[in-house]
C-alpha cells in the first residue's frame, strides 16, 4: 500500500476530506504506537522509517513479527469490532507518518458510501498483500533451498 | 572448452563458513584453468569418489580462482562442502546462460535473493559495483530465514554502509538482536518505487520466492522480459545431452540457469515439470 494507493479512485475532494482527518507525526526510535489489546482509533501511513508490529511472549519480551516501511499502511482494526489492536507497535529509528483519525474516516465512509467502499477495497489489498507474505513466510522456502 | 565432460583439476586455498550448513571455498587451477565464468554460470563439480554436482560461480576471480558457495544437503555437497584448503576438486565448466548484468547499464538494477539464492547473485553484485556508474540505482534486497541464515555476512555489512547502493535484508523469523527486516523478501520488493521501463530486476532463490517477487514487479508494470530468474534443475552432463535437466522445452545446462520470466513463467506453474 503507497500513499499513491490509499488515494486511488478518489476525486479531489475525498482526497481533501481524508487529509482533513488526517495530522502529521513524527515518531523517535523506541516510541511505541499502540500497544496490543489498545483501543484502534487511528491509522497510519508510513512516509519515512520503519516500524516493528510486536507482541509480548513470557521470557521473551517483544517479540517483533512483521516489519513496516515508507509506504505502507499500519493498522487495520480500526475498521472491524471489537477496534483492538492485536499487536503493538515501535518505531524503529525515526518515523514519519501521517495519522488517520478512525472515528472521522467512519463518519466520511458513511456519508459517502462511495468513498467508504473504495477505502475498504484499498484495506482489503493491504490486507490481502500481508496475508500473502505471511502465506510465503509459512512455507519456510529457505529451509528447503 | 575443449573437454567439457572431462573435469580439470582445481585446488581449494580457502573456506569460509558462511552458516550452519553452508560454506564458500576459493580454488586455484593446478595445471590448466577453464575458460573465464561468467556471472550466472555454474560449474560441474566432482568430489573425487563421492560424485558430481552442479554449482554456481560466487566468485569470479580475474587471477583464474573460482569461489563457490556450497550447501550441505547430500553426499556430493557435503564433501564439497567440508572440502579444505589442500584437497583437490574436478571441475568442468564454465556452463549456462549469464546474468549479463552489463546489459542492464543505463538502468536501476534491483536484485532479490532469498537463502542460497544470494550465492549466484553475488558476482551481479560484485560487478555492478566494479562499474557502478553505469547503472543508476542498485538495490540489493536479501533475505534468510533467521539473522544466522545470511551468506557473506561480512560484505553484506559493507554493502550496506555504502551511500551508492540501497541494502535491505529481511528475515522471516528474527533473533533476540535483530532491529532489521521483518517479512518476506516481497515486501520491501513491494515498497520500491520503480520505473518499470528503466529497471532490470534479478531473482534468485527457491522457485516460490522467484514466482512471488515476480508477481509484485509485474504488478509494478515491470515487462516480464525485464526481469530474469535462475532456474535449478537436475543438471549432469552439463552440455545438453543426457536431458536430466529438462523443464518442458528447456534443458536448463544448456538454456538456462538465467532466463528471462517471460521464458520461466509458464514452466514455473506446472506441478508435473
Amino acid at each position: 500500500m503507497t500513499s499513491a494507493g490509499l488515494f486511488d479512485g478518489l476525486t479531489a475532494t475525498e482526497r481533501e476530506a481524508l487529509l482533513r482527518a488526517s495530522h502529521e507525526e513524527f515518531y523517535e526510535d523506541g516510541d511505541r504506537l499502540f500497544e496490543e489489546g489498545g483501543h484502534a482509533g487511528y491509522c497510519w501511513l508510513i512516509r519515512n522509517g520503519r516500524v516493528a508490529l510486536d507482541t509480548t511472549v513470557p521470557g521473551r519480551g517483544h517479540v517483533v513479527i512483521q516489519t513496516l516501511g515508507a509506504g505502507d499502511l499500519l493498522g487495520w482494526s480500526w475498521l472491524i469490532p471489537p477496534y483492538r489492536w492485536h499487536f503493538g507497535a515501535r518505531a524503529v529509528g525515526t518515523v514519519e507518518a501521517t495519522v488517520f483519525d478512525a472515528a472521522q474516516l467512519k463518519v466520511l465512509a458513511d456519508q459517502d458510501p462511495r468513498l467508504g467502499y473504495l477505502l475498504t477495497q484499498q484495506l482489503l489489498a493491504v490486507v490481502l498483500d500481508r496475508l500473502q507474505s505471511t502465506r510465503a513466510r509459512l512455507l519456510d522456502l529457505y529451509s528447503h533451498d | 572448452m575443449t573437454e567439457p565432460m572431462l573435469p580439470v583439476g582445481y585446488r581449494v586455498i580457502d573456506r569460509t563458513v558462511e552458516t550452519h550448513d553452508s560454506a564458500t571455498i576459493q580454488l586455484e587451477p593446478i595445471d590448466r584453468s577453464l575458460d573465464r565464468f561468467r556471472p550466472g554460470q555454474f560449474a560441474m563439480m566432482y568430489a573425487y569418489g563421492v560424485g558430481e554436482v552442479p554449482i554456481s560461480i560466487s566468485g569470479i576471480g580475474d587471477d583464474g580462482t573460482l569461489t563457490h558457495t556450497i550447501r550441505s544437503v547430500g553426499a556430493v555437497s557435503r564433501a564439497l562442502h567440508d572440502a579444505r584448503p589442500g584437497t583437490v576438486i574436478g571441475v568442468r565448466g564454465p556452463f549456462g546462460t549469464t546474468w549479463a548484468p552489463e546489459g542492464a547499464a543505463g538502468n536501476d538494477l534491483v536484485v532479490v535473493a532469498g537463502g542460497v539464492g544470494l550465492a549466484p547473485l553475488r558476482p551481479v553484485v560484485l560487478s555492478a559495483l566494479a562499474a557502478r556508474s553505469a547503472y543508476s540505482r542498485v538495490v540489493v534486497i536479501a533475505g534468510a530465514r533467521t539473522p544466522d541464515e545470511f551468506l557473506f555476512r561480512a560484505e553484506l555489512d559493507a554493502w550496506t554502509a555504502r551511500d551508492d547502493l540501497d541494502v535491505e535484508l529481511t528475515v522471516d523469523q528474527p533473533a533476540a538482536g535483530w532491529d532489521g527486516t521483518v517479512g518476506f523478501v516481497t515486501e520491501p520488493l513491494a515498497r520500491l518505487r520503480l520505473d518499470p521501463e528503466r529497471t532490470v530486476a534479478f531473482l534468485c532463490g527457491p522457485e516460490p520466492m522467484m514466482r512471488f517477487s515476480a508477481r509484485v514487479l509485474l504488478r509494478a508494470q515491470m515487462p516480464s522480459d525485464r526481469i530474469h530468474v535462475s532456474l535449478e534443475r537436475s543438471m549432469k552432463c552439463g552440455i545438453a545431452l543426457c536431458g536430466h535437466c529438462q523443464l518442458g522445452p528447456l534443458l536448463v545446462c544448456r538454456d538456462g540457469p538465467v532466463v528471462t520470466y517471460t521464458v520461466a513463467e509458464p514452466l514455473l506453474t506446472v506441478p508435473e515439470l
